[in-house]
């Protein structure tokens, strides 16, 4: 008995003592008593090293601290360049009991397919937001944005990033992303150019103070920012534009080498009960992408408006695309700002 | 003599063994904080791009290609020159150049006014011009778009006295980032005048006056040769810093086009960067500047020569 215990014990943990955990996680983006709470569940003793950009990750992964994380949380398109650069591990639905509790539309993502190495953590979207007091029509398109109404003219921010910007551009026009068309790339630069004339400045962090301080009276805004605008005073609306808006998701990754494979499992799971995403939703005021969330909710993200997209309408991840489609949305974003 | 004394012929052999040890520490600043960065920044500028950030180590013009050749937006037209980074300098020289000319106007009697006062409360003057770069740029450049914008105490104050009935679209303007510019850097141009005035014997101005110089002409044959290296180096210590500012153009000037410092900055942020391209424009830049300074130098050399 002794022996088959023994067994186990060095099958489980081949190298390191049971009942660690090594997380890589952004900065301040899960509460410590959630953590505490999964430390007394499981006995196990979590380590949690943060960084402040999906590329500071990938980059410090990359430069030999692989094998020494369980888990991390990228973003959506950072989990694709992942996964083509073989540093995630795959799990199989049944090494995770809720797994059943992913919300179904986040199953079958385009940067992992029938959820094989990651799942939800929180998600929200890209879109933009008007204040009600300059202008009262409907703000259901995006032509708010690219063809803007007399009353807005000149008084528009677009976010200062190249992603969002392109996407929600071709979004307009209905053209695919990472598309290599001439025609197309050529209208969307176009489209820009001439909208452009429009607009007052790009700005990303400021794409909320804008909005509350009346610098700005419509802006590209992602969601969480605009709730808060709205939090401040101003008379913003968050519009889900019928042409369909941008979604980002950040995920938890399982890792290749991770050392604590087994924990990184739990984690995962507890990850994926609904009370527990809720406590990362109230905390980080984004969306959890686990279904069962809402009774545990507090009130004002559960009825925030920014928060819940009307279900006819279509988030799109922004798509990584391939080296040398990228030069060509480089040179329209270039072009863009020359 | 009881022993070798601290001065003197035998003094200075003592210590000249010390000479080079004593300079390690310039050295080390020198080599590590200066010659070994641009050293590394030249070599990446020839490296290869790696796709999502970072360099592959394998040398290529191609950032230098890109910088001033283009082959049209999907790379099959014949290779014409590039104008649209040039675009983007042109539009940062002309921009700090106006900036220093701003600062130059304001600085200069700035300076001289500092100057000229009692001794005691000169101090107090240049301590009040220092008072607001305690304060972080960021906070300073943020504070100046509050004070400009549209329901900002500038314009309402205006509005107030019945200057102006619409107010001012200032926020998102050149004028604002002039503006910036000019609130950053003033001091850099204060300073080294007003250490220029401060040695200028005013006798020499009353002996103009005496010989019948007009004012201007006392400015202009007198004053100005004489304080002349403070002005050059109060233009170039702020001309320099405002070619590669990026805080002002993006807060004030609302980010709507590049300049210099945020087109190099893209270059290193986020997973569409280039290094070597961002490198590269870091590299043409600091050639620029210093193929000024170098000519500029060597105009002075021989003026002083003759």
């Amino acid at each position: 008995m002794k022996k088959l215990l023994l067994g186990t014990c060095l099958l489980a943990s081949p190298a390191f003592a049971e009942g660690e955990l090594k997380v890589y996680h952004w900065f301040e983006y899960i509460p410590e008593e959630l953590v505490q709470k999964f430390e007394a569940e499981t006995g196990i003793d979590v380590t949690i090293d943060t960084y402040d950009s999906n590329e500071a990750m990938l980059a410090a992964l990359k430069a030999g601290k692989m094998g020494q994380y369980d888990v991390a949380v990228p973003g959506d398109y950072m989990v694709k360049i992942m996964g083509d650069e073989g540093l995630l591990d795959n799990f199989a639905p049944e090494d995770l009991p809720n797994f059943g509790n992913i919300a179904p539309q986040w199953l079958d993502v385009p940067f992992d397919p029938g959820r094989h190495s990651s799942i939800p953590y929180q998600w929200g979207s890209t879109a933009f937001s008007v204040n009600r007091d300059v202008y009262k029509d409907d703000i259901g398109s995006l032509g708010i944005i690219f063809n803007p109404p007399a009353e807005l003219q000149g008084k528009i921010n677009v976010l200062d990033s190249q992603g969002e910007v392109l996407t929600l551009g071709s979004i307009y026009l209905g053209i695919p992303q990472c598309t290599q068309d001439r025609e197309q790339l050529k209208a969307l630069n176009e489209m820009l150019v001439n909208a452009k004339t429009h607009w007052a400045s790009f700005g990303s962090d400021t794409a909320k103070d804008v909005l509350v301080s009346g610098d700005a009276a419509a802006g590209m805004i992602y969601n969480g920012f605009s709730s808060k605008a709205r939090a401040e005073g101003a008379n913003v609306e968050y519009a889900f534009p019928k042409e369909g808006y941008v979604v980002w998701m950040d995920n938890v990754v399982l890792l290749k080498d991770a050392p604590n494979r087994d924990n990184a499992l739990k984690f995962m799971n507890f990850l994926l009960d609904p009370e527990n995403a809720a406590a990362v939703t109230n905390y980080a005021a984004y969306s959890a992408g686990v279904t069962g969330v809402e009774p545990f909710l507090d009130d004002e993200i559960r009825n925030s408006p920014e928060n819940n997209p009307p279900a006819d309408q279509k988030g799109f991840f922004i798509e990584a695309c391939d080296e040398e489609t990228q030069k060509l949305y480089d040179a329209v974003w270039t072009n863009l700002k020359k | 003599m009881a022993g070798p004394g601290p001065s003197g012929a035998s003094g200075d052999a003592t210590y000249a063994g010390l000479v080079r040890p004593l300079l390690l520490p310039t050295w080390a600043v020198v080599g590590i904080l200066m010659v070994l960065p641009v050293c590394l920044m030249a070599v990446y500028s020839f490296l290869t791009k790696e796709f999502r950030g970072g360099v592959i180590w394998d040398f290529t013009l191609a950032a230098y290609d890109q910088f001033f050749i283009t082959r049209g937006l999907f790379g099959d037209e014949p290779a014409r020159i590039e104008w649209t980074y040039i675009g983007i300098f042109w539009r940062s020289i002309w921009q700090a150049g106006l900036a220093t000319l701003l600062c130059l106007f304001i600085g200069f009697p700035t300076a001289w006014f500092i100057a000229t006062r009692p001794a005691r409360s000169r101090g107090v003057w240049l301590f009040l011009i220092t008072i607001p770069y305690w304060v972080n740029l960021l906070i300073r450049t943020v504070s100046l778009k509050f004070l400009i914008r549209e329901t900002g105490p500038l314009n309402e104050s205006l509005m107030a006295i019945g200057l102006i009935d619409t107010p001012l679209p200032l926020v998102n303007t050149n004028l604002a980032v002039q503006l910036g510019l000019f609130y950053s850097y003033l001091p850099f141009m204060v300073l080294p005048i007003y250490a220029a005035v401060e040695r200028y014997n005013f006798a020499l101005s009353e002996a103009a006056a005496d010989l019948y110089a007009s004012r201007l002409a006392t400015l202009r044959e007198v004053v100005l040769p004489v304080v002349k290296p403070g002005i050059v180096a109060g233009c170039i210590l702020v001309f320099v810093p405002s070619l590669g500012a990026f805080l002002a153009p993006d807060l004030l000037g609302g980010a709507k086009t590049f300049m210099l410092g945020s087109l190099i900055d893209e270059q290193f942020k986020g997973s569409q960067g280039n290094w070597p391209f961002g490198a590269a424009v870091a590299m043409i830049l600091m050639t620029l500047v210093m193929t000024v300074l170098i000519l500029y130098a060597r105009a002075q050399a021989r003026g002083a020569r003759r």
